[in-house]
């Protein structure tokens, strides 16, 4: 049995809590744990940040570039666009 | 190949401040925005009644016909607390200084004609002393306005007034050479010119509001929502086509701050007209009865920008302020 798990590290910090909010949202499966200094998100398969998401939360234009800013790790094909940064597991 | 990473952690027994636990609950961590935020204002214990004002408590949700339930629930979209705050502010008036530096450097208003100077000079000065009158305002909505939510974003809006006054006194220094004339001859046209007198009766009318949301939807959602547009919109798109874009580089600061102060009165308005009926209907006859008379004290001012097209572009602004309303605030005007 393959491990199809993708996760995503982000520094604990007052940038990265609403885009773990976010994730949180959008991603019914994660499971998150918190760490000192960071924060660890598990999903099955895939998971998504959603540029729209982040927004709402923050009440400002929001790059998901800024992601890298305050990014330690991640597992997962990456696929980005201007409205998503996505994890999946290719096959 | 997949790299675990395992720590040993001291799970913290209080996430965050009780103030804001009491709301979200103690077992996440809560934004800075929400602990600076939730409960500040002290609701009980005043003990005496405040001698210029004996029909109220010192904080007294009774100054305004606007009811809610939870006055927090006017949240700030843009999340300012003191810090966030200066932050944003101090990183945008970096990019003015260098718009500043820029135009000063490469005499950019030199370039402009000699009447587009005049005009701008003659325009934008007065307006330094509306600003004035907002800052007035913002400041009497921090003081008798209730809830933590509304009245510091007022305080921070009031602050930004200041600045924007400042950014237009020191256009007016660099079209006279620092000699301040354009700002004698601008208090001079404030206060004796026919052009601003509705426009300072206006600003005098706001000052003696009582009822503090008014005050809030008539400056900050009705006046700014006709005026911005109309000067740093409308009337600087008339200077750029006659002498190039040195001017609005000076008015850059306003155009970015007054989106952002958009997304805040949106956003407090939606939430109090959400409430209750009685909130909308009271909201939407504010803006109602406002709107006219802000549009009247500004004709003169289209009309000296932009001519024959002031009133088209005025009955255009009011409509999309009413489309505004509609679609970001759910107010049928």
């Amino acid at each position: 049995m393959t491990n199809n798990t993708v996760y995503i590290a982000l520094q604990n910090n007052e940038e990265a809590r609403p885009i773990i909010e976010a994730i949180e949202q959008d991603n019914r499966d994660a499971t998150i744990e918190h760490f000192p200094a960071m924060v660890k998100i598990d999903a099955p398969g895939q998971l998504v940040i959603k540029r729209e998401t982040v927004e709402e939360l923050i009440g400002r234009d929001w790059d998901p570039q800024e992601i890298h800013i305050n990014l330690i790790s991640i597992s997962g094909n990456v696929d980005e666009t201007e409205d998503a940064f996505r994890l999946e597991r290719l096959r | 190949m997949s790299i675990d990473i395992k720590t040993s952690s001291i799970e913290p027994l209080r996430h965050t401040f009780a103030n804001v636990a009491r709301r979200l609950g103690a077992d996440k961590p809560a934004s800075r925005y929400l602990e600076a935020m939730y409960d500040l204002q002290p609701t009980v214990n005043f003990h005496y009644r405040p001698l210029w004002d004996s029909e109220h408590e010192l904080y007294d949700t009774g100054r305004t016909r606007i009811a809610m339930e939870d006055w927090y629930a006017l949240k700030d979209p843009r999340q300012y607390y003191y810090g966030t705050w200066v932050m944003t502010r101090s990183r945008q008036q970096e990019v003015a200084e260098r718009n500043f530096a820029f135009v000063e450097k490469r005499k950019l208003l030199g370039t402009m004609s000699e009447a587009s100077r005049d005009k701008a000079a003659k325009l934008l000065v007065p307006l330094r002393h509306l600003e004035y009158a907002a800052n007035l305002n913002n400041t009497y909505i921090c003081a008798y306005g209730y809830g933590t939510a509304t009245t510091q974003a007022a305080m921070f809006t009031g602050m930004d007034r200041l600045a924007i006054a400042q950014y237009l006194s020191r256009i007016g220094l660099m079209i006279d050479g620092n000699s301040a004339e354009t700002l004698d001859a601008g208090k001079q046209a404030w206060t004796d010119e026919p052009l601003w007198q509705p426009l300072r009766q206006l600003a005098e009318e706001l000052m003696v509001q009582k009822d503090w949301f008014e005050l809030l939807v008539a400056q900050d959602y009705v006046l700014d929502g006709l005026l911005y547009p109309l000067v740093y919109d409308r009337i600087d798109a008339v200077f750029e086509r006659e002498s190039g874009a040195g001017l609005s580089m000076l008015t850059e600061f306003m155009s970015e701050w007054y989106t952002e102060h958009c997304r805040w009165t949106d956003a407090v308005l939606k939430v109090a007209a959400k409430e209750s009926d009685a909130n909308k209907q009271q909201i939407e006859q504010w803006i109602n009865a406002w709107m006219p008379r802000v549009a009247a004290a500004l004709a003169p001012v289209a009309e000296y920008g932009l001519g024959g097209e002031a009133q088209s572009v005025m009955s255009e602004l009011q409509d999309e302020l009413k489309a505004r309303a509609a679609k970001k605030s759910g107010l049928d005007l």
